[in-house]
């Protein structure tokens, strides 16, 4: 009986193992027909239509609104969570005109790009959600200063409503 | 005067008519020799259009199974690549290592070519277009191949490098327990055929292939063929003797410039002959497709000349074993080892006794 089962078992693994390199070959053998599955980009020639997903973090953009506001408190959330000192925020006092109170307000938000390892973190910290990453990759620049941003446009402010 | 038979369909009478013409200009002696060069340079332009064009196909055929496009940069779809990559190859530097023994690393290059240009000679690519019909042909091919593993086992060892010697003595191991199964295999159709002459084998098959017509022990010697020769080239998933990972790039880790080419070359010229000698014995060479006594059907088959039929057979078993290179992964040399002697050695054995009893009893074709 043990002989029988034996070589049931030699003749089974031999079709088991027919059978799962076909199923590997039928994988490859339908992404062979199907060039539509190629993932490659060619990417000085599709530069027009190339569009990045999503999910791809190229730098940190201070998002601002058509009346040239943004959401930044200058908490300095960001600063802190930043592992590598990337991000520097530069405060200024400012009066209210509502209430005529000082208030602390951004000056500039330094970002430098040369130090910037992509991580997220600074998105995830930030209170009030006034950065994220942006999609574009060309940073290649001839001058090293180039790549240290001030990321808040000039004559910015910030967008009322968010300090509560 | 030269007169020249030129037909697509038979090339025996345009080589002979060459051959006449050599004999009557010059003495039989030097006319001969003159025919022999002539074969020689064929066969050497041959393997160059050869090597050049599959290292571009397998390239491409391999970036297409992985959802990758390959070369794309160098020419229109990226065809003069291997153009480039030869050219770099013959400019590099060909370096030797101060501890190797310079004669046999120099002559391992040469011996590794050698096989596959001795094999080349026997291989019918057409109607007339063969150098050497021997009557014992394919045994002819299954011995010379295995030279090649004396040039893999020379660099291994002249190279002075572990790695190298591993990687040859691994390739020594694979080819010499495949060649057992490669051998079985064809002999199951030798069965058949009753001669070892590879035109009588092609000849054999002009009512139909003797994969249709050998019955089920064809099919089952084919596969075996087709896993045991792919191992015997060092391709993947056998390619232990190059394992990148583990040993670097095994017997060749030290050859560079236009030796490393060297190796590069014999590879794709003994997946060739491999690829060929399996359209030969179980697809008819360059007979084509036949079915028994259905005239307007083979007639209309014969309209296609041999060396298409020829080349477009070997073409679909060099996909077939590209498919298989860049599915699986590659085996651990015990599941090599493992694979031959326990499974594939006594299948084809038992294979080999089937098909006798099928040519026996008359169950085939």
């Amino acid at each position: 009986m043990r002989i029988i089962k034996n070589i049931g078992q030699y003749f089974g693994e031999i079709f088991h193992a027919i059978k799962s390199l076909l199923t590997g070959m039928k994988i490859t053998g339908y992404y062979f027909f199907h060039p539509k599955e190629i993932v490659t980009q060619q990417y000085p020639e599709n530069r027009d239509t190339l569009k990045m997903f999503d999910r791809f973090r190229g730098e940190v953009v201070l998002i601002h609104d058509s009346n040239n506001e943004h959401r930044c408190t200058g908490c300095s959330a960001c600063e802190l969570a930043c592992p590598n000192g990337t991000i520097e925020i530069i405060n200024k006092k400012e009066i209210d005109p509502e209430t005529g109170k000082s208030t602390k307000a951004i000056d500039q938000f330094v970002y430098h790009l040369s130090m910037c390892t992509f991580c997220n973190l600074c998105i995830i910290a930030c209170p009030t959600d006034a950065i994220k990453m942006a999609q574009t990759f060309e940073h290649s620049v001839f001058d090293r200063s180039k790549l240290t941003k001030v990321l808040n446009n000039p004559g910015s402010k910030l967008m009322p409503g968010i300090r509560e | 005067m030269i007169l020249l038979n030129f037909s697509i369909y038979d090339f025996s009478d345009f080589i002979n008519s060459i051959d006449t013409w050599l004999v009557e200009t010059f003495s039989p002696t030097i006319g001969h020799l003159i025919g022999l060069v002539l074969v020689g340079t064929c066969f050497l332009l041959f393997t160059a259009l050869l090597g050049l064009s599959l290292v571009y196909i397998e390239r491409k055929v391999c970036a297409f199974f992985q959802q990758r496009l390959g070369p794309m940069r160098v020419g229109p779809f990226g065809t003069a690549q291997t153009i480039a990559d030869i050219i770099k190859l013959i400019f590099k530097e060909s370096l030797i290592t101060k501890q190797s023994d310079k004669f046999l690393f120099n002559l391992a290059a040469f011996v590794i070519m050698m096989a596959p240009f001795i094999v080349l000679s026997a291989i019918p690519f057409a109607k007339g277009l063969q150098a050497l019909d021997m009557d014992i042909g394919l045994f002819f091919i299954i011995s010379v191949s295995s030279i090649g593993v004396t040039g893999i086992l020379l660099a291994g060892w002249s190279s002075n490098n572990k790695y190298s010697l591993i990687g040859a003595m691994r390739s020594g191991a694979q080819i010499v327990s495949y060649e057992l199964s490669v051998a079985i295999s064809l002999m199951t159709i030798v069965i058949l055929t009753g001669s070892l002459q590879l035109s009588e084998i092609i000849a054999s098959q002009s009512n139909g292939w003797w994969i249709f017509k050998g019955n089920i022990p064809a099919i089952i010697a084919f596969v075996i063929y087709i896993i045991a020769s792919t191992a015997e080239t060092n391709r993947g998933p056998f390619d232990m003797a190059e394992a990148e990972s583990e040993i670097t790039a095994g017997f060749h880790t030290e050859y560079s410039g236009i030796k490393f080419a060297y190796f590069f070359l014999a590879e794709y010229v003994n997946f060739f002959i491999i690829s060929a000698v399996g359209a030969t014995v179980f697809f008819g060479g360059w007979m084509p497709l036949h079915i028994g006594d259905a005239t307007f059907f083979n007639n209309a088959m014969d309209f296609i000349p041999p060396i298409i039929w020829f080349f477009g057979k070997v073409a679909v078993i060099m996909y077939f074993l590209m498919w298989f290179k860049w599915t699986f992964p590659r085996l651990r040399i015990d599941q090599l080892l493992t694979l031959e002697w326990k499974y594939l050695l006594p299948i084809s054995i038992v294979n080999l006794l089937l098909m006798s009893i099928v040519a026996l009893k008359g169950w085939h074709w």
